[in-house]
C-alpha cells in the first residue's frame, strides 16, 4: 500500500511516495537519495541520521515517513552549506574533529541546531550533543572544533536556515 | 535468546497501515475498527520494538499531531499535560518547570535531545517500561490519567496504571487524553536522581523525592522509584515510617526501610544486588538534595 507525502526537504516543497511501513532515514536514502544522512544503529541510539524536523534534531531512524507529510526537514548536505555549517565544517577541518567522518553528518546538524537556538556555553554544547555517538576521536577533538566555532561566530546569531513548517 | 545482530535496525519488517486521524474522535474510531491498529505518538520505543519484532502491528494510528493531545495548561489547583506533549515541551514548559519542578528535572535527563524532541509523556508511560523516567515524578505528585474510548473516558490514578514490566490497565481500543497533576497548596523541597552508566542511558535506578519539614521534622514525604520492582513504585512504608520524625532520622529510616518497598532483579544493566544498595544511597541523597532545596525555598508550590 503506497501513499504520498509531501513536505519541505531543505527548503524545496518534495513529493514522494512511500510505504506505511518506512522510517524518515529509509525513504531520504533510498527513495531521495540524500546520502549525507547516515544509517548507523537503527533504534535512536548514534545520532547518526540526525536531521532537523521542523527545526528541532529528532532521529531520523525511528520518524515514520508519513509523520512528516507537511513538515520542514533539513538534511546535513543542506546545512553544510548554510553560513553557520560552513563555520562549523571549516572548524571541524581545522581541528580535525574528523576520522572515519561517519559520525559527522550527525554531529553537524547538533551542532548547528544548539547554535541556532542561541546556546554559547561549551557545557550546554556538551549536553546537547549527548545522543551523538563518536567511535573515533573520544570527542576531544569534536570539542576543540565547537569552540573553534564559537569563537568564529562570536555573540551574534547567523541567521537559521532552516524555517519553521510551512504547513 | 538471539543476539540483537540477527535483526536488521534499518527497515521496519512489517506491513503496516498508516492513519493520521485528524481528531481525537477519529482516532478512536480507527483504533476500534481496524484489527492489530497500535496507538503512535513520538514512536522511539514503538519503532524500536517494531523493528526487533518484539510487538507486531497491522496498522499505526498517528496521534502525534493532535492539537487536542498537545497541551499543557494550568487549571486551579492543577496542572494537565496532554499525551502528546513531548518530553522538550515538559521539560522547557515554564508552567511545569514552576509547578512541577520534579518533573521536569526528570524530563529534562530523559534520553537523548533527539529523543526528547520526539517522545511524548503519554507513550513514557503507556509503554510502561520499569524505567519510565517520567513515571517516579508523576506518582510522587499523585498524578491521575484520563483514557479515553468511544464508550467514554475514565479516571485512572497512575499508581494503578502500571499492572507489570510493559503492562498496564488500557485496553485496546483506549487512547491516553492527557495526565492530571494535583497542585497542593505548601512548598516542597524535590530531587530526581538517576543512575546509570553513560549520560543518556536508561535507568538503572532511579529515585524521585518530594518533601516537606516543619520545624526539623519531615512533614510529607513522597518517594517513588524506577528500575527496582516490575513497575515504577511508590515506597510507601518507606514515607510512612519517616513521616512525623526529625529530617535526619527520616533519611535514616527511610533509606533503611525502601528495601521492604522494592523488588529488584538482575538483568543486562545491572543486578539486583547492586540495585538494592544504591537504592538506599540515592534515597539518602536524594532526601538531602530535597531539603537543601525546601529551604533555598526556590520551591514547588
Amino acid at each position: 500500500m503506497e501513499m504520498r507525502i509531501r513536505f519541505r526537504l531543505n527548503g524545496v516543497v518534495t513529493e514522494v511516495d512511500i510505504e506505511p511501513h518506512e522510517t524518515l532515514l529509509n525513504v531520504l536514502r533510498d527513495k531521495l537519495k540524500v546520502k549525507s544522512v547516515k544509517y548507523g544503529c537503527g533504534i535512536g541510539e548514534c545520532g547518526s541520521c540526525t536531521v532537523l524536523l521542523d527545526g528541532d534534531p529528532v532521529v531520523s531512524c525511528l520518524v515514520m515517513a508519513a509523520k512528516v507529510d507537511g513538515s520542514e526537514v533539513a538534511t546535513p548536505d543542506y546545512i553544510a552549506q548554510t553560513e553557520l555549517g560552513k563555520a562549523i565544517v571549516d572548524s571541524m577541518l581545522e581541528e580535525g574533529a574528523v576520522q572515519c567522518g561517519y559520525c559527522i553528518p550527525g554531529f553537524l546538524v547538533t551542532i548547528y541546531a544548539a547554535l541556532a537556538r542561541g546556546i554559547r556555553d561549551v557545557d550546554e554544547m556538551r549536553k546537547a550533543m549527548v545522543g551523538n555517538i563518536c567511535r573515533c576521536t573520544g570527542y576531544v577533538n569534536i570539542v576543540r572544533a565547537v569552540k573553534k566555532t564559537l569563537k568564529r561566530i562570536g555573540s551574534q546569531t547567523p541567521r537559521n536556515a532552516v524555517e519553521r513548517p510551512f504547513r | 535468546m538471539l543476539s540483537i545482530n540477527a535483526f536488521n535496525t534499518y527497515r521496519i519488517p512489517q506491513q503496516l497501515k498508516y492513519f493520521k486521524p485528524g481528531n481525537l474522535q477519529e482516532a478512536l474510531e480507527i483504533l476500534e475498527s481496524v484489527e492489530g491498529a497500535k496507538v503512535i505518538a513520538g514512536g522511539t520505543d514503538l519503532v524500536v520494538d517494531l523493528k526487533y519484532r518484539r510487538v507486531e502491528a497491522r496498522a499505526l494510528v498517528d496521534i502525534s499531531r493532535l492539537s487536542e493531545l498537545r497541551f499543557i495548561k494550568l487549571g486551579d489547583g492543577y496542572v494537565e499535560i496532554g499525551s502528546a506533549a513531548t518530553i522538550r515541551e515538559i521539560a522547557e514548559s515554564g508552567v511545569v518547570k514552576e509547578k512541577l519542578p520534579l518533573l521536569a528535572e526528570a524530563a529534562e535527563s530523559l534520553g537523548s535531545w533527539q529523543i526528547r524532541n520526539l517522545a511524548t509523556v503519554g507513550g513514557n508511560l503507556c509503554t510502561a517500561s520499569p524505567a519510565a523516567d517520567t513515571a517516579p515524578p508523576l506518582l510522587a505528585y499523585d498524578a491521575e490519567l484520563e483514557l479515553v474510548s468511544s464508550r467514554g473516558v475514565r479516571i485512572v490514578p497512575l499508581g494503578k496504571f502500571f499492572t507489570g514490566p510493559k503492562k498496564t490497565v488500557i485496553e485496546r481500543a483506549e487512547i491516553l487524553r492527557s495526565v492530571r497533576v494535583p497542585l497542593t497548596p505548601r512548598t516542597y523541597g524535590w530531587c530526581f536522581i538517576k543512575l546509570r552508566r553513560t549520560s543518556f542511558d536508561i535507568a538503572k535506578v532511579s529515585v524521585a523525592v518530594l518533601l516537606r519539614v516543619e520545624g526539623g521534622f519531615v512533614a510529607d514525604v513522597r518517594i517513588a522509584l524506577g528500575s527496582v520492582a516490575p513497575t515504577p513504585v511508590r515506597a510507601r512504608s518507606a514515607e510512612k515510617l519517616a513521616i512525623g520524625l526529625k529530617f535526619e532520622d527520616a533519611v535514616r529510616v527511610a533509606s533503611e526501610r525502601v528495601a521492604g518497598d522494592i523488588s529488584p532483579i538482575d538483568d543486562a544493566r545491572s543486578t539486583a544486588w547492586y540495585r538494592l544498595q544504591t537504592s538506599k544511597v540515592l534515597v539518602k541523597d536524594a532526601m538531602w538534595r530535597a531539603y537543601e532545596r525546601f529551604l533555598g525555598a526556590g520551591a514547588w508550590r
